[in-house]
């Protein structure tokens, strides 16, 4: 394969997250042992400092969120797949698309060398407030660190933009023959969505990212007010800005981020759970619908971030309401889930429980969501663990089981061989046990008022640490738990050597799958809509069998 | 006026106990979101065992429209009064200011301490200037000595606030963004630097609370905390007594 062949640039992104994905979670779990053990000193280094844990949480955080979340599902899956599932042999622009690719893997470059540079890494957290973003004063890793941070994300947002010209283009000039809107998967329409929003909010975060690079640089004041003392130094600059701007401009582009994230594996779970329960997705064009209505309410909802952050309170119940109205199509979604496998006897192969537990951590993670869009519930759960538990629930955890959901389900395309089975089902057992046991105690440590970011929970002067000794066993429990959690991907890791080692032995369509990437490599036609099983559970009639279609069982 | 120590979900969702006069109803809505919540988490796993478990039937004669739109509807109502109550909750507390007779206080977040000015004899609070800042020679806050209404401002590391008084808290930030936040007064706004925010609340029961920096402002983040002492009305009279400064 050629190193421009959209297989070859999506086993490149593949390979990026997998890379990030080892080390973010190693910095979680390195962040964990600090609260449980802060006196314990990490061999070689020592002591784990505040600010070195602030790095940490920072750097968990963009790597997260940008090189597994981001890359993951849309630029590794989405090229992996995407062409073959609308009847095409490429995508549309594929220097373009290795270009993207590369950039991806220097910026995440960039940002691990921010560990290495004099103060390290940035402190200032994957949203990097300014003014504590803006002045290499503000603290340690603020100052070169910092500058490796915008310059990674800074490229990191050209190849995402890039990325997603490239799969808009392809889905709407590329779709083979006989392959309307209508007949698109839903994984496609999730790849479709997510690509919108990432050229609307990549282009909007380049450019917060330029003005904080001026301030940080050349003087200027976009986030910055006309007099700013920061370690006893008043910062010398023009005008006269606000740090709101810069929150303004993240969450426009930061809660697009998230959909971005979890919209494909949305889409993967609709397709996956048809495919094993051998129906057709209950509510089809209402899923087609409430994608692209959760992808247009996701750009008007920023202001949910920004409650008691000195925003207009009337600005807060707008933005309420525009949050408490994405709760629907988000449970018109879970609705079709529920419906698509109610009573079907599916078969529980290893990818079919990864999308069953996309739904029931979707639903955990999401119950939540609605209480946080409540401004004056907001005022006690902002910046608490409540928060970190929605948001680990229902974009982490969920968007790791699209992934891996992903993963077992197409690796017998991509690599004709199987993954154990077996190791599989103990694979996810173990995950999605690990997953509830870390994250759904930090609802309640937020709930007792624990704050997001503390280096530290014990040994603070005054009542602070009163309050926050009430969680000490919950904490304990949490650190144990995500150790766990890690551990349990192990046979995941194993089953992966294991099988690549093994010789190639997949059938050719081993779920029975309706959808045009499972079509011998010469048919590109498509005769029909995806998911038409018969109601025997067996027989199918993939997308590209020529010939009269037979009428579906009723939904 | 403890009578939200007598709600048994404070203890079940581990909520620490809740000093101000706004809190109860806060908590009172914030707990009944809390219980559905977790009876809608019950009811959809349910429904996703059942669908798993039970036996295939031949059709699905369940209307479509009333499956899908049916639990829709009602999860809009449900959704629209979580929504008008909460409303109702943040206008009482953040539409309207302070009444007239609210005690003022400055609330000045720098990394990594919180102060806090009382106006004094004047009611009324000097001018500060960052230029003037000067921590080691006791001027924390940057007070204008030449500025009349500076001479009786109180400045103190603690706040010390009266039992059953509305408080109007004005809250700045020197350097970079701060969070002001105290669990057990179930408030929380930020601090800016460039700008200032209100808010106001009242303090019910006495005792001694924390509060914290809920925003993250650098490497001591962790210990920005400082002490709220919520005194009875004739002890904090006795408080302020020892503090004023006589011009």
């Amino acid at each position: 394969m050629s190193a421009t062949h959209h297989r070859t640039v999506g086993l490149g992104y593949i390979a990026i997250s997998v890379v990030a994905v080892i080390f973010g979670t190693i910095l979680s779990l390195l962040m964990r042992l600090h609260l449980s053990w802060p006196a314990w000193p990490l061999p070689i280094h020592g002591l784990i400092l505040p600010e070195e844990y602030l790095a940490l949480v920072t750097m968990h955080g963009t790597i997260m969120l940008f090189f597994v979340l981001t890359v993951a599902p849309q630029s590794g899956f989405g090229n992996l797949i995407l062409p073959a599932q609308i009847g095409s042999r490429s995508m549309a622009f594929p220097r373009l698309n290795a270009t993207s690719m590369w950039l991806t893997a220097i910026a995440l470059a960039t940002l691990v060398a921010a560990f290495f540079v004099p103060q390290g890494a940035p402190i200032s957290g994957w949203t990097a407030y300014p003014p504590l973003s803006a002045s290499a004063l503000a603290g340690p890793g603020q100052g070169t660190g910092m500058d490796f941070w915008l310059a990674a994300i800074a490229l990191f947002a050209i190849a995402s933009t890039a990325s997603a010209i490239n799969a808009l283009t392809t889905i709407v000039k590329l779709r083979g023959d006989g392959m309307t809107w209508q007949r698109l998967p839903l994984t496609v329409w999730g790849w479709f969505t997510a690509a919108l929003l990432s050229v609307i909010a990549f282009s909007v975060l380049l450019a917060a990212l330029a003005m904080l690079f001026c301030d940080r640089h050349l003087h200027t004041g976009f986030f910055l007010p006309a007099q700013d003392l920061i370690n006893a130094t008043l910062l010398q600059h023009h005008g006269d800005g606000s740090p709101l701007l810069w929150l303004h401009l993240f969450w426009f582009f930061g809660h697009p981020e998230v959909y971005i994230a979890i919209l494909p594996g949305m889409g993967l779970t609709s397709m996956v759970l048809a495919n094993f329960a051998r129906r057709r997705v209950f509510a089809y064009r209402l899923m087609i619908a409430t994608t692209l209505l959760i992808g247009f309410l996701g750009i008007l909802v920023w202001g949910h971030h920004m409650f008691v952050a000195g925003l207009n309170p009337f600005a807060g119940s707008a933005f309420a309401i525009s949050t408490m109205a994405i709760a629907l199509p988000s449970a018109a979604k879970v609705l079709s889930w529920l419906a698509t496998i109610w009573r079907s006897r599916p078969q529980f192969t290893t990818p079919m429980l990864f999308a069953l537990g996309f739904v029931s951590l979707f639903i955990t993670g999401g119950l939540t969501g609605p209480i946080l869009a409540q401004p004056i519930l907001d005022e006690y759960l902002h910046n608490t663990f409540f928060v970190v538990a929605h948001f680990h629930l229902i974009m982490a955890m969920a968007g790791v089981f699209g992934l891996l959901c992903a993963t077992y389900y197409w690796f017998p395309l991509i690599f004709h061989r199987q993954l154990s089975e077996r190791l599989g089902k103990w694979h996810f057992w173990l995950t999605i046990f690990g997953a509830y046991a870390t994250f759904l105690p930090m609802h309640l440590t937020g709930l007792a008022g624990e704050p997001r970011q503390y280096s530290q929970l014990n040994g603070i002067p005054g009542p602070a640490t009163t309050l926050l000794a009430t969680t000490t066993d919950l904490q304990l429990h949490i650190t144990v738990s995500a150790f766990f959690l890690a551990c349990a991907q192990l046979p995941f890791l194993y089953n992966l050597i294991a099988t690549m080692l093994a010789p190639s032995t997949s059938p050719e369509n081993p779920w029975s799958a309706t959808t045009m990437e499972w079509s011998p490599a010469d048919l590109l036609t498509t005769h029909r809509g995806s998911c038409h099983y018969f109601d025997d559970g067996i027989n199918f009639t993939p997308q590209w069998q020529p010939g009269a279609t037979p009428a579906p069982p009723p939904e | 006026m403890l009578s939200a120590q007598a709600n048994p979900g404070q203890h079940f969702w581990h909520l620490p106990i809740d000093a101000s006069k706004h809190g109860p109803a806060l908590d009172q809505h914030l707990l009944l979101n809390l219980w559905i919540a977790l009876a809608l988490l019950t009811l959809a796993h349910i429904i996703l065992f059942a669908g798993l478990a039970f036996r295939r039937r031949a059709s699905r004669p369940i209307h479509k429209a009333t499956l899908e739109y049916l639990p829709l509807a009602a999860l809009t109502i449900l959704f629209a009064f979580l929504s008008v109550r909460a409303q109702h909750l943040w206008a009482t507390q953040r539409y309207t200011d302070a009444s007239l007779e609210a005690m003022q206080v400055e609330v000045t977040g720098m990394q990594f301490a919180w102060y806090f000015r009382y106006p004094g004899h004047d009611a009324t609070f000097g001018n500060t200037k960052l230029s003037l800042v000067a921590p080691g020679e006791g001027n924390p806050l940057g007070i204008d000595p030449h500025d009349p209404h500076s001479a009786d401002d109180i400045v103190t590391s603690q706040l010390v606030l009266p039992a059953g008084r509305e408080v109007d808290l004005t809250l700045l930030s020197q350097d970079v963004i701060h969070g002001f936040s105290v669990p057990e007064m179930r408030l929380k706004q930020n601090a800016l630097p460039g700008q200032t925010a209100h808010i106001h609340f009242t303090p019910t029961v006495p005792g001694t609370y924390a509060i914290l920096c809920t925003q993250l402002c650098g490497l001591g983040h962790y210990r920005m905390t400082a002490t709220m002492l919520i005194l009875p009305l004739d002890k904090f009279a006795i408080w302020l007594q020892h503090h004023e400064i006589r011009p």
